[in-house]
């Protein structure tokens, strides 16, 4: 918490950094906008076992700054749709909300090629949009509706898209097999590589430090992203973990920090990361953010930390705020152009919650439907008592 | 909109009655805290951990523990379930009292190594010198009627698999602080599979001194000369409903059996039950296939055969992953218990 309430303490700094960043910018205008401009990076990287890192200066072009706005404004949207849905009861079970963490994803899948891939834990609302998944498909499999992107059947932890190897529901699980996807990414030839997302909670998982093993040994194409948002659950990262500089915790691995809140530092640091991990070999990313929410709806996310806390990182470090603050200044976005596209999220994420209010859930057949590849028998065992023939709708994309 | 049935309870909760002395109402979060409280009072070398355990839990267990007997002996530990076994184990094996807390059952499988390879084999490969006995895991298990996939499953029989392993499911707060305070002080390695779905929803009259419940030894619950329902956890009470169903609905008399302890399991109680009947359902949330109900059905033929009148049957969870939206569909509730029930009847 101490670490947490220094880092506020240097906000000051970096809302100064954004308006000389401005100031500094090379900003090529017309008609008195810009189009692209050159920044700064809010806070340095820091490196293990590297000798060089991502580059500090980065472009950004106004499609680009439209663009990480709305992606980041939607998962907003998102995020608080399904937090009145719970509340209202038509999302049950388990949900947990990304609004904070916007910048991190955004910025990742900036960098992310068609040819990459991503896996993830349990807070993936925001992942599944951005891997080409509808809002109606997001809201939809979090009130168990059939046009849900996994149709219901898996709702908030599990969802999935072409090359989104899902939400994980088991702390820690996805990152061996992240670790296999970038295995399948070397043999194969394709250029292509994993992120592999864990929180700082998982990062004490053993199963962590197997895939770091295995991932180095064969110079595998992965980036494990260690998203820490200083909170495990209900334990802050300081009382779990012995070393919370998690970039520095693969060992013989080199690692990258990067300031979560900040959607460019994010995207070259991982632009840095791709082409590392395909020339040289694995790395670990260590990507600090916050999460405004508890860790899930139970948990009210204030008995181990206070909401002054809480409400200092929303005014002083907000990823939207702050990104929309410097396109302003730069003269990339006008407060017009906020304003429309802010209405335009508002509004299309009011109708996919409507839709997913009101949407049907899937037959029941579904509830022994691709439970086996090429059932052997055609009737599923164990369900006998209704007689139920196996149904295989669907075969992976990966088929 | 999700009609109403979709959203309440499978189950009619069945309150287990007081005995003489002083009880207090308590559901079985608060029960369970009162166990461990007991526990951790009359033994000090107990040690009470897990994830979030120490401000309370996630179901609130352990709540204001760690304020009354400090942090040293109630804490958490990060999120490694894995760990949290192998610690459990060596801190036993060293002699102290280890309550380690997996948070859902489905989470013990990272776990699965440690208690089935290390804890249960611990006492036998070092030829009895060594005991990990004072060792108890407690894990909410079960559905809650919206836990999807990973906050669902009974894995109780892949653990009555373990020789070693003693394993228990309380119905409610009188048997879950029995069960409990029996395990804490039993010298084998257990694992209390607490159904989360009945932490709040189960109330009862709570004897407030120290007790324990026999473990492996099962409860009747009502006396009936047709059928046995055998049951555990909170199919108890789905079985309970069912024998009021049978005999209202087709002048059928249930006798309703707890198993209580799945390993070792109560081999005379429910035999002497096949044998006065003739006719056994057995009835779990896990999936059919090697759930628990079958190892009680094939014992069951081989000792009571010549008693049966009709194949012991079993209404269970479907072999499918345990499903989300489709929860309602899977249980096996009082309307598939009680068309097994009528079948078995008219065999």
């Amino acid at each position: 918490m101490l670490r947490t309430l220094s880092r506020v303490s240097e906000l000051p700094l970096i809302v100064k950094q954004l308006q000389k960043n401005a100031a500094q910018a090379g900003v090529a205008k017309t008609n008195n906008y810009a189009t692209e401009a050159t920044v700064q990076v809010n806070r340095p990287f820091k490196l293990h076992r590297l000798d060089e890192g991502p580059a500090t200066e980065v472009k950004l072009t106004k499609d680009e700054a439209l663009k990480y706005y709305t992606q980041m404004q939607t998962i907003r949207r998102i995020e608080t749709a399904a937090g009145n849905l719970y509340k209202e009861k038509i999302i049950r079970g388990f949900c947990h909300l990304y609004s904070g963490q916007e910048a991190c994803a955004v910025g990742m899948k900036a960098a992310m090629r068609d040819v990459d891939n991503i896996i993830s834990a349990y807070r993936v609302h925001g992942w599944t949009y951005l891997m080409g998944v509808s809002p109606i498909g997001v809201l939809a499999e979090l009130t168990g509706a059939q046009s849900g992107c996994a149709r219901g059947k898996g709702g908030s932890m599990h969802m999935y898209a072409p090359n989104f190897f899902g939400g994980n529901g088991i702390v820690g699980a996805q990152v061996p097999l992240g670790t296999g996807v970038g295995l399948a990414c070397k043999y194969k030839g394709n250029g292509g590589m994993c992120l592999a997302l864990y929180g700082d909670g998982a990062a004490n998982q053993g199963q962590v430090f197997e895939a770091y093993n295995m991932a180095y040994l064969w110079k595998l194409p992965v980036i494990f992203v260690c998203e820490n948002n200083n909170y495990g659950m209900g334990t802050s990262s300081e009382r779990a973990s012995c070393n919370t500089d998690y970039y520095t915790r693969g060992d013989a691995l080199p690692g990258i920090w990067v300031d979560g809140m900040d959607v460019l530092a994010v995207r070259s640091a991982t632009e840095f990361a791709i082409n590392y991990v395909n020339t040289v070999g694995p790395l670990v990313m260590e990507t600090n953010t916050y999460r405004y929410s508890g860790h899930s709806m139970s948990d009210p996310g204030t008995s181990y930390r206070t909401r002054e806390e809480i409400q200092e990182v929303r005014q002083k470090r907000d990823p939207i705020t702050s990104f929309k603050e410097l396109c302003i200044e730069l003269g990339l976005i006008t407060t017009d152009e906020v304003k429309a596209i802010d209405l335009k999220v508002r509004k299309e994420i009011d109708e996919a919650t409507a839709f997913a209010k009101s949407d049907a859930e899937l037959a029941v057949s579904h509830l022994w439907t691709d439970v086996s590849s090429n059932n052997l028998e055609p009737k599923l065992r164990g369900t006998n008592s209704f007689n139920l023939d196996h149904i295989q709708e669907r075969k992976g994309v990966n088929h | 909109m999700r009609p109403p049935s979709m959203t309440r309870s499978h189950f009619t909760y069945y309150p287990t009655a007081a005995g003489s002395g002083n009880a207090k109402k308590m559901n079985m979060f608060s029960a369970i805290n009162n166990a461990m409280d007991l526990a951790l009072q009359e033994d000090s070398t107990a040690l009470l951990f897990g994830e979030d355990v120490g401000f309370g839990g996630v179901f609130r267990c352990s709540v204001n523990l760690r304020d009354k007997y400090g942090k040293d002996r109630v804490f958490n530990s990060p999120l490694c379930e894995q760990g949290i076994a192998g610690f459990a184990i060596g801190v036993a094996n060293a002699g102290a009292t280890a309550i380690a807390e997996i948070q859902f059952a489905d989470y013990i499988f990272p776990s699965f190594d440690q208690i089935v390879n290390e804890a249960a084999k611990y006492r036998y490969r070092s030829g009895g010198l060594f005991d990990c006995g004072s060792l108890t895991f407690r894990v909410p298990c079960g559905a809650v009627g919206h836990g999807a996939l990973y906050h669902s499953q009974s894995p109780e029989a892949y653990f009555a698999h373990t020789p070693g392993l003693r394993v228990v499911v309380p119905r409610g707060p009188i048997k879950a602080k029995g069960l409990l305070l029996a395990c804490i002080r039993d010298p084998n390695p257990c694992i209390v599979f607490e159904p989360k779905t009945l932490y709040r929803a189960a109330v009862e009259e709570v004897p407030t001194e120290y007790y324990t419940s026999e473990l492996g030894q099962a409860d009747i619950l009502r006396n009936g000369k047709d059928v046995t329902l055998i049951g555990w956890g909170t199919q108890v009470h789905v079985l309970l409903e069912v024998a009021e169903l049978a005999k209202e609905r087709h002048n059928i008399d249930c006798e309703v059996i707890d198993l209580v302890s799945v390993l070792p399991w109560d081999t005379n109680t429910i035999c002497n039950s096949a044998r006065k009947t003739g006719r056994v359902v057995i009835a779990h949330e896990a999936p059919f296939t090697q759930g628990f109900g079958s190892e009680i059905a094939a014992y069951i033929q081989d000792k009571c055969f010549l008693n049966l009148e009709a194949p012991v049957r079993r209404v269970t969870g479907w072999d499918t992953p345990f499903p989300h939206v489709f929860e309602p569909f899977y249980l096996p509730d009082k309307l598939r218990c009680l068309v097994a029930v009528k079948d078995i009847v008219n065999y």
